[in-house]
């Protein structure tokens, strides 16, 4: 599966796009997919800290909840009010509308750790 | 869904079938080590008329309710149940249906229990119910698990009008986890907001508070809402459905869980269960909210359906991080209380708690008359009083008991303050005569 080469990615499907010091993350076609039509994302409130490495909401969909994680530490600036009344946003462009939540990262180094859209691509083709 | 037993002829079939001589067949991979060798220490079967007998026999042991004028409260009712009741859901498809979920086999079921969650919401005024728990204490229980889920805090704050037993429930519901129970006295038979206010901190996920508490008081609900909810803390209360004929719905006051027995609405006492557990909440709260959840929705050819719904949340799912473990629910009893409800009507409702309320204050002014000590006398209760008779309370309770009457809950185990004291009930069963007769061995 070709992923978008401009950002970068964590183990558990989520993407990172990073802009000086903020970070957009959400889910990629791949998850997505799997879960099938979602229904609703539980997302954290402007100014929650999140953790690299810890969840910072919840997806459910027809047929599963699964966290969702951040490959960043900082602080939540903006979050996507569209998806309260449209989950199903997420199932249609994961990568750009579907946008979860902005963080205002505090270490760079966070980012440098995770997977580049070679590695991602990889470890789906060994799924 | 009727349950129909198999013949021995179509059991021959189906071992035919899977092409096994005999059930034994089937047993032969369990390891010999773990097989009980011996045969079971179980009397044969007796025919149908000697198994009557028998169990007639047994039965004779017990005095039903029925046969006493029963003054018993303490969280189970002797309420009238409509004969509508025993003969709608003694129907073979509801008695023998088990686990009555999946929406191809059990449309009337589902459907039953939609209307059952809809009108638990019409009474509580909350905005969702879920299609049942087991009883009162289990769902007071599960919303505590629930508000330290919600809130993501620690510490419950329960107030000591909250059933002794439903109390305990709730303390080996939270052995195990990094929870903290505190114990929020009474004073003089109520819960202060204000004492609320003193233990409620930033790591409170609720305050639990019972109306009517368990000696029949009625408590000050909203003045409790506002200290919890100025702390960001949630409120839990543990109600009795018929009261809510009378009495503010936990919906109108700002409760985020109300937690009920549901036993008053057409379930018999049944020596403590059977019970029913009633768990509404806040719409806010619906994807964390333990239990089934019955859901209306349409079918392939565009007809109106039922079906479980918000499955996600339950642990064959979200596994580790469900609410809870519940995933059934307290099917026939919930029918029962839906047929209750629904044969009985808002206005009956609303009669049945003025009975017991006008019955109850009745007790209490014959008691004062006789001189009787009430020691809660200037509070507001529903239909449930404590007394303290002039003799010891076992004499009272014998003599009672040979007047045919049950009178009352010995308190003292409950609260030391409480020495010599009978908790009594009284609901829309009881007679002007048998209530003289109670006042005149009480006093």
């Amino acid at each position: 599966m070709n992923v978008p080469d401009d950002r970068r990615y964590l183990p558990t499907h989520e993407w990172h796009l990073v802009d000086g010091d903020v970070a957009t993350i959400g889910i990629t076609r791949h998850a997505a997919d799997e879960l099938t039509d979602i229904t609703f994302v539980d997302l954290p409130e402007v100014g929650a800290e999140v953790k690299a490495g810890e969840a910072f909401g919840e997806i459910e969909s027809v047929k599963a909840t699964a966290d969702l994680n951040s490959g960043v530490s900082g602080t939540v600036v903006e979050v996507n009010s569209a998806l309260k009344d449209d989950p199903g946003l997420v199932n249609r462009d994961p990568y750009h509308d579907a946008w979860m939540i902005k963080v205002r990262i505090s270490s760079r180094a966070d980012v440098d750790k995770l997977l580049t859209p070679e590695q991602y691509s990889a470890l789906l083709s060994r799924q | 869904m009727d349950y129909i037993q198999i013949t021995p002829a179509q059991q021959r079939l189906m071992l035919r079938e899977v092409g096994a001589a005999d059930i034994e067949d089937l047993l032969r991979q369990v390891p010999a080590e773990a097989r009980c060798a011996r045969p079971l220490n179980v009397p044969p079967a007796l025919d149908e008329m000697s198994l009557r007998e028998h169990l007639t026999a047994l039965a004779a042991a017990n005095r039903c309710a029925s046969e006493t004028a029963c003054f018993l409260g303490f969280g189970a009712y002797d309420h009238y149940i409509p004969a509508l009741v025993d003969r709608l859901a003694a129907r073979g498809e509801f008695v023998t249906a088990y686990t009555p979920y999946q929406p191809e086999a059990s449309q009337g079921a589902l459907q039953a229990f939609f209307e059952f969650q809809t009108m638990v919401c019409q009474l509580t005024a909350m905005d969702i119910s879920n299609a049942s728990l087991y009883d009162g204490a289990t769902a007071v229980a599960e919303a505590a698990l629930m508000a330290l889920n919600v809130a993501g805090r620690r510490r419950l704050i329960v107030s000591a009008g909250v059933h002794p037993h439903y109390r305990r429930v709730l303390r080996t519901y939270l052995a195990d986890l990094p929870a903290e129970y505190v114990d929020l006295p009474l004073e003089g038979g109520l819960t202060a907001p204000a004492g609320a206010a003193g233990l409620i901190d930033a790591d409170t996920a609720a305050v639990i508070v019972q109306s009517p508490n368990y000696l029949g008081i009625i408590e000050d609900v909203p003045g409790i809402v506002a200290a919890a909810h100025a702390r960001g803390s949630l409120v839990i209360q543990a109600f009795n459905p018929v009261s809510l004929g009378l009495l503010r719905r936990p919906g109108e006051t700002g409760v985020d869980i109300a937690a009920g027995e549901g036993q008053p609405l057409g379930i018999p006492l049944s020596f403590g269960g059977p019970y029913l557990g009633l768990f509404a909440c806040k719409s806010q709260f619906m994807r964390r909210m333990p239990g089934r959840l019955v859901g209306q929705t349409i079918d392939a050819a565009g007809r109106r359906a039922f079906c479980l719904t918000l499955q996600t949340r339950e642990q064959h799912i979200r596994r580790e991080k469900a609410t809870s473990n519940v995933c059934t629910n307290q099917g026939l009893m919930a029918l029962r209380a839906a047929i209750y409800m629904a044969a009985m009507g808002p206005h009956g409702l609303r009669r049945v708690a003025e009975l017991c309320h006008a019955k109850a204050a009745y007790l209490a002014r014959r008691l004062a008359q006789r001189g009787a000590v009430l020691p809660f006398a200037d509070l507001p209760f529903f239909n449930e009083l404590a007394v303290r008779p002039s003799r010891p309370v076992a004499d009272v309770l014998r003599d009672a008991a040979d007047r045919g009457i049950l009178a009352g809950v010995p308190l003292e185990q409950y609260d030391d303050r409480l020495d010599n004291c009978l908790l009594v009930a009284v609901t829309e069963k009881r007679s002007r005569a048998q209530i003289d007769a109670l006042a005149e061995t009480l006093a």
